[in-house]
C-alpha cells in the first residue's frame, strides 16, 4: 500500500514540477535542476547504503558524468543534450563496473576510504590536466536536446524537464527494486553476509550491482548538472562535492525514494538563501542544522513526512 | 525415531563422505583422518567435549574451512573446496551455534529473503515463483510449521533465544537442503524446552538426512540413529547410540566432561 503511494506521490511531484517548467522564473528553474540532478546522485548512495556501504567518493561519478557531457562537445563537436546525457551515464557505469570489482570486496571505513581515494584521484587528474582546462575547467553548451534546436534561453528549461523526466524513471526504478525482493536482500547483507551466503545468493554480486547502479546515476546526475550550469570544473570530482552527497543523503534518510530528492531541494534551498543573506558563515548554518537534524531527525527529514503520514 | 529407517541402513549410497579429512589450527589437530560415510535420511548425532572438532567438522562440510587434505563429497560432488554458497546450492545447508539472523528484520521478512534467494536461484523470475504472494505464502507455511507465527513481526534481534534457534534451524530448511547440519540446536535453551525445540525440528526435517551436534545426551539418545563421538579431531566411536553411549572411551572423553 505504501508502495503505491511512493509511486502516487512521484508521479504527482514529477507532474507538477514538469508543469511548472515553462512558466517557474529562471532562479528557480536553476536551483531546481541542480537539486535533481543532486538528488539523482544521492538516491544511488542511498542504493548502496541500503546494503550498509557508504561511498565517500559519489564525487568520482558526479565529475565523470560532468566531464564526459562537456567532453562529447568541446572533443567531439556533439552538441546534443541527451546524447551527452547519455555519455555521461555510460561512462560513470562503465568505470563502476571496473572499479566496483575491487570496491565491492571491501566495507565499512575500509570502503568509504578508498572510494574517497578514486574520487581524488580523478580530481588530481582534472586538476594537473591542461587539455582538460585544469582548475578552472570549461564551458560546455548544448545547442540541441534529442534532435530539436534549442532556441535561447529555453535550453535551462528543457534541461529542468530532462532533469524531471530522469528523477521520475529512477525515482520508480529504484523504489521497484527496493520494495522487490532485492531490497529486502539488501538489508539482509548489512545485517548478516554469512547468512546470505550459506542461504546460496551471492554478497559481491548484489553489492557489485548496487554499486554499478550508483555510479550510472552519479554520472546522470553530474551530466545534468553539467548542462544545467553550462561549466564543468574539477570541484566536481573533489572531496567536498562526495561530502554533500552523503550530506544530502543523511539529511534525506534512506526510507524512501523520494526523501533524496525533498533533502537535495532543502539543502539546495538552505545554500542559496545563506550565501546571498550570510555569506560568510553559510557552511556553518549547514552544520546546525545537520546537527539538530541527528539530535532530533535520526532518521532523516523523511520521517516527518512519514510520521505525518502515520497520523492521519 | 521414524520406524522403517533402520531398514535401509548402510548397504545403500551414501549421500555425504569424508575421506581422511585432516585439519590443524597451528599445533592444535582440530580433525585427524576423519572418515564416515551417511546413508541417505539418516539422522546423525555427533558428541564430543568442547574442542573434540565437531564444528570443526560441520564448518569443513559447509565450506567454512578448508581441510588441510582429504576429501569431502555429497552425492558425488566434491564440496572441499567449494565456498558455502556453492555448498548450499549442491544442497547441504547448516545452522549455527549463536543464530546468524537478520536482526533488523522481522522473523517474516528472515524467512522471505530466504524463499526469495531460493526463489531467485531456480531462476523463478519468469515464472514470478517471487511473487509477494507466493512467496508469501511459502513463508506462512515454514512460520507455521515452526510454531514462529505469533513472532512473525518482530525483529530477529528481540526473540527469545529459542525462538531464534528455531528460526535459525527453518533459515537452513527453506533452502530445501538434502543434507542438514544443526550446530547444538538446542544450546542455550533451558533444559524442558529442549525436547519441544528437537519435536519441531525433526517433525520438519523428514526426509533429510540430519547431523545435529548435541551436549545432552537424553537427547542424542532420543533423536540419533546413529552417534559419532569426537575426542581431540579423531571420531573415537561410530554406531548406534546405545552401543555408543555404553563405550567406556566415549564415557570417560565425552559424558564424563558432558555432565561436569
Amino acid at each position: 500500500m505504501s508502495r503505491d503511494r511512493t509511486t502516487v506521490a512521484l508521479a504527482v511531484v514529477c507532474a507538477c514540477l514538469l508543469a511548472a517548467a515553462p512558466v517557474a522564473p529562471q532562479w528557480l528553474v536553476f536551483l531546481l535542476t541542480l537539486a535533481l540532478a543532486k538528488g539523482l546522485v544521492v538516491l544511488g548512495l542511498v542504493l548502496l547504503m541500503r546494503t550498509g556501504l557508504v561511498s565517500f567518493g559519489q564525487g568520482l561519478y558526479f565529475g565523470l558524468g560532468a566531464y564526459a557531457a562537456a567532453l562529447l562537445g568541446a572533443r567531439a563537436g556533439i552538441l546534443d543534450g541527451l546524447v551527452m546525457i547519455v555519455a555521461g551515464i555510460a561512462t560513470a557505469a562503465a568505470v563502476a563496473a571496473a572499479l566496483g570489482l575491487l570496491l565491492a570486496r571491501y566495507r565499512d571505513i575500509f570502503f568509504a576510504m578508498l572510494s574517497l581515494a578514486f574520487s581524488m584521484i580523478l580530481y588530481g587528474l582534472l586538476v594537473k590536466s591542461s587539455a582538460l582546462g585544469s582548475t578552472d575547467g570549461f564551458n560546455l553548451h548544448a545547442k540541441s536536446f534529442a534532435g530539436f534546436a534549442l532556441a535561447d534561453g529555453v535550453g535551462r528549461r528543457v534541461f529542468y524537464a530532462a532533469a524531471v523526466i530522469a528523477v521520475f524513471a529512477a525515482g520508480l526504478a529504484v523504489h521497484r527494486y527496493l520494495a522487490s525482493h532485492y531490497g529486502r536482500l539488501a538489508t539482509a547483507i548489512r545485517d548478516n553476509e554469512l547468512r546470505v551466503e550459506y542461504l546460496g545468493a551471492s554478497v559481491f554480486r548484489i553489492v557489485y550491482a548496487n554499486y554499478v547502479a550508483a555510479g550510472a546515476l552519479g554520472g546522470l546526475g553530474g551530466a545534468l548538472a553539467a548542462l544545467a550550469v553550462g561549466h564543468v570544473d574539477p570541484e566536481t570530482a573533489y572531496w567536498t562535492t562526495s561530502g554533500e552527497f552523503v550530506f544530502i543523503a543523511v539529511l534525506g534518510g534512506t526510507g524512501n525514494v523520494l526523501a533524496p530528492f525533498l533533502a537535495a531541494g532543502v539543502f539546495e534551498a538552505v545554500r542559496t538563501l545563506a550565501s546571498q543573506y550570510a555569506p560568510n558563515v553559510w557552511q556553518m548554518t549547514l552544520g546546525i542544522v545537520m546537527l539538530l537534524l541527528i539530535l532530533f531527525l535520526p532518521a532523516g527529514l523523511w520521517s516527518l513526512v512519514a510520521k505525518k503520514r502515520a497520523g492521519t | 525415531m521414524v520406524a522403517g529407517r533402520e531398514e535401509t541402513g548402510r548397504n545403500v549410497n551414501p549421500i555425504l563422505v569424508a575421506s581422511g579429512v585432516n585439519r590443524s589450527f597451528g599445533a592444535v589437530i582440530a580433525a585427524a583422518d576423519i572418515n564416515v560415510a551417511v546413508e541417505p535420511e539418516a539422522v546423525l548425532g555427533l558428541i564430543g567435549a568442547n574442542g573434540a572438532g565437531k564444528t570443526t567438522f560441520i564448518n569443513m562440510v559447509t565450506g567454512y574451512l578448508k581441510p588441510s587434505s582429504g576429501s569431502i563429497r555429497c552425492d558425488g560432488h566434491e564440496l572441499t573446496a567449494l565456498a558455502p554458497r556453492r555448498v548450499t546450492q549442491l544442497g547441504v545447508s547448516r545452522s549455527f551455534q549463536i543464530p546468524q539472523l537478520f536482526n533488523t528484520l522481522s522473523a517474516r521478512e528472515n524467512l522471505l529473503v530466504a524463499v526469495g534467494i531460493v526463489a531467485a536461484a531456480a531462476h523463478a523470475w519468469a515464472h514470478s515463483d517471487l511473487s509477494p504472494a507466493r512467496a508469501g505464502a511459502a513463508t506462512d507455511e515454514m512460520l507455521e510449521r515452526f510454531g514462529l507465527a505469533a513472532y512473525r513481526d518482530r525483529p530477529a534481534g528481540l526473540l527469545p533465544e529459542g525462538v531464534r534457534k528455531l528460526l535459525d534451524v527453518a533459515m537452513a530448511l527453506v533452502v530445501k537442503p538434502r543434507v542438514l547440519l544443526l550446530d547444538e540446536p538446542t544450546s542455550g535453551v533451558s533444559a524442558d524446552e529442549k525436547f519441544a525445540i528437537m519435536d519441531l525440528v525433526m517433525g520438519a526435517v523428514r526426509g533429510v538426512t540430519v547431523l545435529f551436534v548435541e551436549h545432552d545426551m537424553d537427547i542424542v539418545a532420543r533423536y540419533a540413529q546413529r552417534v559419532l563421538a569426537f575426542a581431540d579431531g579423531r571420531i573415537i566411536a561410530d554406531g548406534a547410540p546405545a552401543a555408543v553411549l555404553a563405550d567406556a572411551e566415549v564415557r570417560r572423553y565425552v559424558i564424563g566432561e558432558a555432565h561436569a
